[in-house]
């Protein structure tokens, strides 16, 4: 399945848009989708951290993702 | 009781205060973040404010209910801008009501810190020569 990835702040610079395609199997943990994600986008590697959010929350590590769900790569977070 | 919104237009400081005063409140703590005009030695020309609104907000109001749960408040108000904001203009506004004061302070506190660690808000710096999204302090 291709899971449509939001992106913000230097994230979507890192994945050239606002949104990004990724293809995963369906199912995929939140923690392969990272991997996959880092080797699609090889420069996420040089942030000092990234999360997933999934459906608008901070995902964990083994959460499963189906194709209907809204993802959203989370970089260091700096508002305030 | 809680009011949690994210503004792409100036912030109005005042209407915040009047908000979160109640008649049983012995004081409000107010924290106002404020565009700083550099960073590091280098002159900011402006700041860049983007949210992952929907997910923002429910962050912010977990904070708030979480503060709920940790201390005797009134009511706890938390308005955030996006966009793009000059020297000296206002990203942020906490303010907090409570029957004494302590608990408005460490409230207050808690939830700048703590929007600063998990909320989806990002910065980016614009100096005289290139622009750098913030990269918080480890």
């Amino acid at each position: 399945m291709t899971i449509n990835i939001l992106a913000f702040g230097i994230a979507k610079e890192i994945l050239g848009g606002a949104v990004a395609g990724v293809n995963v199997a369906e199912g995929v943990a939140v923690e392969d989708l990272k991997g996959k994600l880092e080797q699609q986008f090889p420069r996420l590697r040089e942030l000092k951290s990234f999360m997933i959010a999934v459906n608008g929350a901070y995902a964990k590590p083994g959460q499963m993702i189906s194709s209907n769900d809204e993802v959203a790569i989370i970089p260091p977070v700096s508002g305030g | 009781m809680l009011e949690i919104k994210i503004f792409s237009e100036p912030l109005n400081i005042q209407s915040c205060i009047d908000w979160v005063m109640t008649d049983e409140s012995g004081g409000i703590d107010v924290f106002i973040g404020t565009v700083r005009n550099a960073t590091k030695g280098k002159k900011v020309v402006r700041l860049e404010f983007e949210a992952y609104e929907t997910m923002a907000v429910n962050e912010m109001r977990r904070i708030a209910e979480d503060i709920v749960t940790k201390w005797p408040v009134h009511k706890i108000l938390i308005h955030h801008r996006t966009g793009l904001l000059k020297v000296g203009e206002v990203p942020v506004v906490i303010a907090v009501s409570a029957a004494h004061r302590n608990a408005a302070f460490d409230a207050c506190r808690y939830a700048i810190d703590t929007i600063k660690q998990t909320v989806p808000i990002w910065k980016k710096e614009v100096f005289e020569d290139g622009e750098e999204w913030v990269t918080p302090n480890p």
